[in-house]
């Protein structure tokens, strides 16, 4: 067994030192802010222009491509709408080849928590497998499953529920 | 931290007999009926001084928090104990109806110590049943004080208690969609709590080791979700194996050797155990579903768990070494996150139906389905040591975040544990030998 002993400053320095990080992060906190349903895959829920954003920006991927699909109850299958947003983000990995990505997988909160760490997982998966089936390297991916604990809406009713049913495509910094 | 010899137990005489014996007493409780009258029993302060006082208002409040006493106001006394040692005038405590009656003295040894006697009288046979006293650092006062109500229930109920335990959990703050979660652990009523953990890291699903002494979690530390060990005396952490994925719902085996937990492989989760001594890890489960939330009978011979192999999560049996899986939830909805009771008769469970969350019991082979409470969201419930009280945690709607409530087996006495913010995931401590 390994011992632990990485202080905590340690990863907030590596959060510091990572700009598309910090990005991410002030992305959700002004969707958060600004509305409780509307979600940081369409330019108008940030109120920017489409034209803002510089291609090949994390702001490009996020708001030109769609970052995000999401998921029926209980379900890991990727759907028709789902299908078009990934192809959009293989046809965009590829033409930026230098960005990694981490898939992040989601549930709502009607479950129990260690089942949804489960189903994200199961999400991610998917997602992976999809988007492995458009030409994205495996070497370019990983994925993490947050379950439910990572909720962008925050509402008690299925408006809110549907939006955290997710799998989010994060950008890293260069790929391997 | 606290030793397990750190208190002394003397039984105290009292005119020459030690115990009433138990043909004699009429006092008792049989817990088994349900929903019983709470039993009248009366608490007088302790002697002498703040902190005698202190311990036993904690006595009174455990007995009234079980739901099986109901303590007297002390306005209707008629006799003020002035000497602990003699016997009470039962005729004043009768009349009040006082079926039961706690007399104690706290003093302070030369050395520091602190010396707690009390008395358990049973007014209407005018007899003493219980008399025990205890020595212990001053700090500890809250634990005697526990100490002396699980005496108590024991005494009346013919069932161990469980004031004398902890409560391991994840205290939560911050905003539903950045909340910070940190490990807890409390005085089984809410008490001396205090964090474990001060990270930004999620960590989620603490369990106690047998011994108390430490806890198996689950934490994304490093971006990497995986099964922890903590030692509650030293605060050393570490890695639970070394897995190709994540890993999560670990419990320990009743003998302590072993964790118990899920290993998630691309969209499948099964379930594993890792023997802490000699590090061989054995895959129990071999399924493309998620095989979860695994829990050993306490006989360690079997482990519930939950499946969605069926279709939806429903609850199964197999022996310890994998043998036998048998699915033994069958009713509407989806059954998750089983509990196996520390007596072996029934496994606690979160069920989904209809839109609610209700927490409930069955027997091992899936009979005798019972709910205990319903609502929007009830999960994860957690045994008291004794098998009669469970710990789970609810969300209203609109309510922002969790808080941790418990419910008499029984379905009744349901009760909020008092935490300073959002609260989930609680594990109940055994009992301290």
């Amino acid at each position: 067994m390994s011992r632990i002993d990485a202080p905590a400053a340690s990863r907030m320095q590596t959060i510091a030192r990572n700009p598309v990080m910090l990005a991410l992060v002030m992305t959700l906190a002004v969707a958060g802010c600004a509305s409780k349903k509307n979600l940081p895959n369409d330019a108008a829920g940030l109120g920017l222009g489409a034209g803002a954003a510089t291609p090949g920006s994390q702001q490009d991927f996020t708001v030109n491509v769609g970052d995000r699909i999401f998921f029926d109850t209980d379900s890991s299958s990727i759907r028709a709408d789902a299908q078009a947003t990934l192809a959009r983000q293989a046809q965009w990995l590829a033409k930026y080849p230098n960005y990694a990505i981490t898939i992040e997988g989601h549930a709502d909160e009607r479950g129990t928590r260690e089942y949804n760490l489960a189903l994200g997982a199961r999400r991610a998966a998917a997602t992976r497998e999809f988007l492995a089936g458009q030409g994205v390297p495996a070497n370019r991916m990983r994925t993490i499953s947050y379950g439910k604990e990572k909720p962008v809406a925050v509402c008690d009713d299925i408006s809110c529920w549907s939006q955290n049913r997710r799998a989010v495509t994060v950008l890293g910094g260069a790929g391997s | 931290m606290l030793r397990r010899n750190f208190l002394r137990l003397v039984t105290l005489m009292f005119a020459g007999a030690l115990f009433a014996a138990p043909a004699n007493a009429v006092v008792e409780i049989d817990i088994n009926k349900g929903n019983v009258e709470p039993l009248p029993i009366a608490v007088t302060d302790f002697l002498q001084g703040e902190l005698a006082q202190k311990i036993s208002d904690v006595v009174a409040a455990d007995l009234k928090r079980s739901g099986l006493f109901a303590p007297i106001d002390k306005g209707a006394f008629i006799e003020k104990i002035a000497n602990p040692d003699a016997a009470p005038r039962f005729e004043d405590w009768k009349v009040i109806n006082a079926q039961a009656l706690v007399i104690g003295r706290v003093t302070q040894e030369g050395d520091g110590r602190l010396k707690a006697e009390f008395r358990l009288w049973d007014t209407f046979a005018g007899q003493q049943m219980l008399g025990q006293q205890f020595y212990t650092q001053p700090e500890n006062w809250r634990r005697v004080a526990h100490i002396i109500a699980d005496a108590i229930y024991e005494r009346i109920t013919g069932e161990k208690g469980y004031f004398d335990t902890r409560i391991v959990y994840v205290a939560e703050s911050g905003p539903k969609n950045a909340r910070k979660r940190q490990l807890a652990i409390m005085d089984q009523d809410g008490f001396n709590a205090r964090a474990l953990t001060n990270s930004n890291d999620i960590v989620l699903t603490p369990r106690f080791s047998p011994n108390r002494q430490e806890i198996t979690y689950m934490s994304f530390e490093n971006q990497q979700p995986r099964v922890y060990l903590l030692q509650l005396e030293t605060g050393q952490r570490e890695v639970v194996g070394n897995f190709p994925g994540m890993t999560f719902a670990p419990r320990f085996s009743p003998d302590g050797q072993r964790v118990i937990m899920s290993l998630q492989q691309e969209g499948n989760a099964n379930i594993y155990t890792m023997d802490l001594r000699s590090r061989t890890t054995t895959r129990l489960t071999n399924t493309n579903a998620i095989d979860t939330s695994p829990s050993y009978s306490p006989d360690g011979a079997r482990v519930v768990f939950e499946s969605d192999r069926g279709g939806k999560q429903q609850l199964y049996v197999m022996g310890a070494d994998g043998s036998g899986q048998t699915r033994i939830s069958f009713g509407d909805g989806s059954y998750s996150t089983p509990v196996w009771s520390p007596r072996g008769d029934l496994i606690a469970f979160t069920k989904q139906s209809g839109g609610k969350f209700s927490i409930g019991v069955m027997k091992p082979d899936g009979s005798g389905e019972r709910i205990l409470t319903t609502g929007f969201h009830n999960e994860g419930p957690t045994w008291a040591p004794n098998g009669r009280v469970l710990m789970f945690f609810r969300q209203n709607a609109g309510a922002g975040g969790p808080q941790l409530y418990s419910i008499d087996l029984t379905g009744y006495n349901e009760q909020q544990i008092q935490t300073q913010g959002f609260a989930s995931d609680p594990a109940w401590s055994p009992l301290m030998e």
